[in-house]
């Protein structure tokens, strides 16, 4: 039977198969974007802000930088077994002009990766247990 | 430009793994900060503490559990949290009441003991904390966005790795003869660049260490100082400021930077303006230093730094250390101490320990490490948190 897939987090990014977004949140007084959401007061010290829109994020950026972790993190990430390495980015997004950082699929050479490369989101497994598949949110080069 | 306060001694435990606790570590720095300014414990009339997390309640009220392993004396108590910038904020309080006349003499102590490996977060299932979820979501250690800035340096200026690995070998042989550093051993290009990879591109021997150690400074006021020491060396500025908004760098622990769609970037980044607000409180600049001791948590972060103090514009910090400038015997030695590289982070300490560095090398005390002649020094440190800070110290 297929494992149930589930958010690893809530309530940042759609579970859409086709075209995910990661969610942010947008002030509806001075246009700021934010990511993960805010939903208090806009970060914005020129603006008195208190109401936010939530609104999909784009889903393609440039590369800003990236690295490939060669050694297992600890706790709470969670590893396969045996550890495999992976690559993380560090992506601009044009149009909201902010970096949002994800891992980079499995499967990507990272010697074929350059700052300003052009990537889109998908989503992919973060780790599984016996009941359930926890997805996040990966971008993957075009 | 602000008034000066005087550094009237100033004192460490050697960095390394001790396996002791870190209120042993402290005194010692304390009981040698104290001699050195030739003064007692009783003398004192404002303890400031770095903090640690990682050693239960003593740590969060560190300045407290200094005061009390000293023994109780009624001294005014402050315990200052700031990520690596703790030993910073620690000596700012101290210095604000000094400036404020509350008292004339404070010590100021940080002292950590640190697990192995990575810096982990808090235990537990805590995903409002975005230093739970950064290692949760993406496996983002603190090296993972050491790599980020490595790799920029690579892919915008044309930095190697080699470049990288001569940082190393310079540091390493700026604090071989440092009896407070951790690492006292000389390396070769050949040997970083063969060393494991951890966060691509950076490997082990570019990477600082996590330490134990402890270090301390006894400031008091100018006219308390004059009393006691012809000379004294003086700090001519702290700066712990924040970053501004829109700040579209990404730093630890973050998933993301401010956006810049509504507001513009302003003029200088967050590490440019560390050290800039540092200078316009001395009312110095770049052109007035003879050293700096920098935060090298890798050793692409220190080229990073040369360009964020002003020694040269970006781009150029290759350059700089190719010519030999930041090497002790050139223009501007950067970490004659051997700086993190040599010692490994313990991070309350370690911003006081940049400070101990400065004035040793003012007095003219730094032995074999010793720049000839040096009169203004800078620190600087950035930390998770937005947090960061820079010392200018002057005789």
């Amino acid at each position: 039977m297929e494992k149930a897939k589930v958010p690893a987090i809530t309530g940042w990014f759609s579970m859409d198969g086709h075209e995910p977004h990661l969610l942010g949140s947008q002030c509806t007084a001075c246009k700021s974007y934010f990511f993960p959401k805010e939903s208090f007061f806009c970060r914005n010290p020129g603006c008195t802000g208190t109401e936010f829109q939530e609104v999909p994020l784009s889903r393609t950026g440039k590369i800003w930088s990236f690295t490939t972790n060669h050694y297992q993190p600890p706790a709470p990430y969670v590893s396969p077994n045996p550890f495999v390495p992976y690559t993380v980015a560090a992506v601009e997004l044009t149009e909201e002009k902010m970096v949002v950082l994800g891992q980079v699929v499995a499967g990507v050479d990272p010697s074929t990766l350059k700052v300003g490369m052009d990537v889109e989101l998908v989503l992919d497994k973060l780790f599984e247990d016996d009941a359930s598949e926890y997805i996040v949110w990966k971008w993957k080069p075009l | 430009m602000a008034k000066g306060v005087a550094i009237l001694g100033v004192g460490m435990h050697p960095w390394g793994k001790w396996g002791k606790n870190f209120v042993e570590y402290g005194i010692t720095a304390c009981r040698d900060a104290l001699k050195d300014a030739g003064l007692e414990w009783k003398d004192i009339q404002f303890i400031s503490g770095g903090e640690t997390v990682r050693n239960g309640y003593p740590g969060y009220v560190a300045g407290a559990t200094f005061a009390q392993a000293l023994g109780w004396s009624g001294v005014r108590v402050a315990s200052s949290y700031a990520a690596c910038a703790s030993g910073a904020t620690a000596m700012n309080t101290a210095r604000a009441q000094i400036l404020a006349g509350f008292c004339d003499v404070a010590l100021v102590v940080g002292a950590d003991t640190t697990p192995k490996g990575f810096l982990a977060p808090t235990a537990g299932e805590r995903p409002d904390d975005p230093d739970w979820l950064r290692f949760r979501l993406l496996g983002a250690t603190n090296p993972t966005y050491f790599a980020f800035y490595a790799r920029r340096r690579m892919d915008l200026y044309g930095a190697t790795a080699r470049d990288f690995a001569k940082v190393k070998v310079k540091n390493a042989r700026h604090g071989l003869t440092n009896p407070n550093a951790r690492y006292r051993k000389e390396y070769t290009e050949e040997e970083v660049l063969q060393s494991n990879i951890v966060a691509d591109p950076l490997r082990l021997l570019d990477i600082c260490a996590t330490s134990d150690g402890a270090a301390a400074v006894v400031l008091a006021s100018t006219s308390y100082a004059r009393k006691r020491a012809t000379r004294p060396i003086t700090i001519a500025a702290i700066s712990t400021v924040t970053p501004r908004y829109p700040n579209t760098v990404i730093e630890m622990p973050n998933f993301a930077t401010d956006s810049a769609y509504a507001e513009n970037v302003p003029n200088m980044t967050f590490r440019d303006s560390i050290a800039g607000a540092a200078y316009e409180e001395a009312g110095l600049g770049p052109e007035d230093l003879h050293l700096a001791e920098v935060y090298d948590l890798s050793t692409a972060l220190e080229l990073d730094w040369y360009e964020n103090i002003g020694l040269c514009k970006a781009g150029e910090a290759e350059r700089l250390l190719n010519d030999g400038y930041t090497t002790i015997g050139g223009k501007i030695p950067v970490n004659p101490s051997g700086g993190l590289t040599c010692f490994g982070e313990a991070v309350p300490a370690q911003a006081i320990a940049q400070v101990c560095e400065l004035v040793w090398q003012l007095r003219g005390q730094a032995g074999d490490r010793q720049i000839k002649g040096a009169k203004v020094g800078i620190t600087t440190n950035q930390g998770l948190f937005g947090h960061g800070s820079s010392v200018i110290v002057k005789r």
